[in-house]
C-alpha cells in the first residue's frame, strides 16, 4: 500500500492538470527505507510529450546526487497519462527500473474525474496497491 | 587508471550489493571490460549487441552525460567518477 499526505497526493494531481496536454512527471522522495514520500520533487519533462516523458539526463544526475547527500530514496515516481487510464503502459514496464518505488500513475483524460494508482513494477511485473491519502503522517 | 563507479540500485545484484565499485580502464569501453570480469553481466545492462551505449540507461563522467563527451570513447582519467542511472522514462 502507498500511504502518502494530502498536500502531496494534491500537488501530484495539480502537476499533472498543469502540464496537460503533455505528461507531467516526478518523484517524491523520503528518508531510505522509510517508505514514506516526504519531499515533492517536480520534474521537467524533457520530451514534451502527451505520450512519453522522460528525466533530462543532466536534471536526472543532480536529482539523485542530492537523495545521495540527503540519505533519501525515490520512494514515489510519478506520471501522468493524458489520453488513457492511468495505469503502466508497456514502455512504463520496460522502463521501470526502481523495484522499491510505488510508481503512481495519473489520468488527466477527464478534467472532472481524479484517476490516481499506484503500482509496484519488480522484474517487469506489475502489482497494482491501494492508495492510503492521510492528513499527515504519524511522528 | 583506477576510477570510482556509482552503481544504481537496479544493478546492484550484479555488484554483491555494492554502491560503489573500482574499475581501471583508460576508455569507459574498457573501463566496461574491466568491470565486466569482475561482475559478469553487467556490461550487457549498459551496452547493447551492436557495442552502442543503451539509449535508456544515463552514463556520467564526473559532471557530464558521456554523450555529450565521447559515448564509449570517452577518456578516462586517474580519480574520475562515473555514475550510472537508468533513464526515468515511459510512455
Amino acid at each position: 500500500m502507498l500511504t502518502i499526505d494530502r498536500a502531496t497526493y494534491d500537488a501530484i494531481i495539480a502537476h499533472a492538470r498543469r502540464d496537460h496536454p503533455d505528461e507531467a512527471c516526478g518523484v517524491v522522495a523520503g528518508p531510505l527505507g522509510s517508505d514514506r514520500p516526504a519531499r515533492f520533487i517536480p520534474m521537467l519533462n524533457a520530451a514534451r510529450s502527451p505520450t512519453f516523458y522522460e528525466f533530462d539526463s543532466g536534471d536526472l544526475l543532480r536529482l539523485y546526487r542530492d537523495m545521495d547527500d540527503r540519505d533519501e530514496e525515490p520512494v514515489v515516481v510519478y506520471h501522468s497519462h493524458t489520453a488513457t487510464e492511468a495505469r503502466p503502459s508497456r514502455t512504463d514496464i520496460s522502463y521501470a527500473s526502481e523495484p522499491n518505488a510505488h510508481y503512481v500513475l495519473v489520468s488527466t483524460r477527464d478534467p472532472e474525474v481524479v484517476e490516481f494508482r499506484s503500482f509496484r513494477i519488480v522484474d517487469a511485473t506489475v502489482t497494482e496497491e491501494d492508495v492510503q491519502v492521510v492528513d499527515s503522517y504519524p511522528e | 587508471m583506477a576510477v570510482e563507479v556509482r552503481i544504481p540500485t537496479i544493478l546492484r545484484n550484479l555488484t554483491g550489493n555494492q554502491k560503489q565499485v573500482q574499475g581501471e580502464g583508460d576508455t569507459l569501453e574498457a573501463l566496461f571490460a574491466d568491470l565486466e570480469t569482475k561482475f559478469a553481466g553487467l556490461r550487457g545492462r549498459l551496452v547493447d549487441d551492436e557495442g552502442a551505449l543503451r539509449r535508456f540507461v544515463n552514463v556520467y563522467l564526473n559532471d557530464e552525460d558521456v554523450r555529450f563527451l565521447g559515448g564509449l570513447e570517452t577518456k578516462l582519467g586517474e580519480g574520475d567518477t562515473v555514475t550510472i542511472l537508468p533513464a526515468v522514462a515511459g510512455g
